[in-house]
């Protein structure tokens, strides 16, 4: 239990630099990938917090996030298409 | 600590440092094709070490049981076939929205059979033998 702090911190340097790609990104579609790859790290932090915390709730929240990220994500990406 | 703990958090550790290297390469690679090609894969390889290396964790511990890894397992497959879905659409979402390749590439697929099936719409009638009936067919 001790390195979890270690991959903690780890997932917070990634974040950090993806969040730097989204505000800098020259186009919308760069922000759109930042964002897509944060939701990702963003599940896989809430299954560590499931742990860290002793509580299995977690897990269905990491799920329930992972299908509503999918979700936003398809249909960011139909608008810039210009099919919505 | 006994062997399931350890062997967790080594993949813990190991889809940490995926998440890392996906984070870095969406800062240095130079366009948003090689951006998303480095992104995706390994925040895939990144999210199935974290989520199962978790699943494992908690069965080397004493609050743990079977029902952490097969909800994991779950969460870890539907990771897996929903995130080659997204970023095929952000992608054609991209080239379809006109944003140029960087100028270092040297391939372009997509638009040579976009090109090839454009021509091919545009004159069908010059090479299309197959459509004429074979003589004699069922009589």
């Amino acid at each position: 239990m001790i390195g979890i702090n270690i991959y903690l911190a780890l997932i917070a340097i990634a974040t950090l630099l993806s969040m730097y790609r989204v505000f800098r990104g020259p186009t919308t579609v760069d922000r759109l990938v930042a964002v897509d790859i944060m939701t990702t790290i963003t599940a896989g932090l809430m299954v560590l917090f499931a742990l860290y915390y002793q509580r299995m709730i977690f897990l269905d929240v990491a799920l329930v996030y992972a299908i509503l990220a999918f979700g936003g994500v398809i249909a960011f990406a139909r608008y810039m298409e210009g099919g919505l | 600590m006994n062997a399931l703990a350890a062997v967790g958090e080594a993949l813990v550790l190991i889809g940490t440092f995926f998440y890392f290297l996906s984070a870095l390469g969406l800062i240095r690679m130079p366009d948003v094709y090689n951006r998303m090609q480095t992104a995706t894969k390994s925040a895939t390889l990144g999210s199935l070490g974290v989520i199962v290396g978790v699943g494992i964790w908690a069965l080397g511990t004493d609050f743990g049981s079977a029902a952490w890894l097969t909800k994991t397992i779950v969460i870890a497959v539907f990771l897996l076939l929903t995130n080659p879905i997204s970023a095929h659409a952000l992608i054609r979402a991209a080239y379809k929205s006109g944003i140029p390749l960087w100028e270092g590439s040297v391939m372009d697929k997509y638009r040579e059979h976009m090109e090839a099936k454009a021509k091919a719409a545009e004159a069908p009638e010059v090479e299309t033998p197959e459509e004429t009936p074979k003589e004699g067919g069922e009589e």
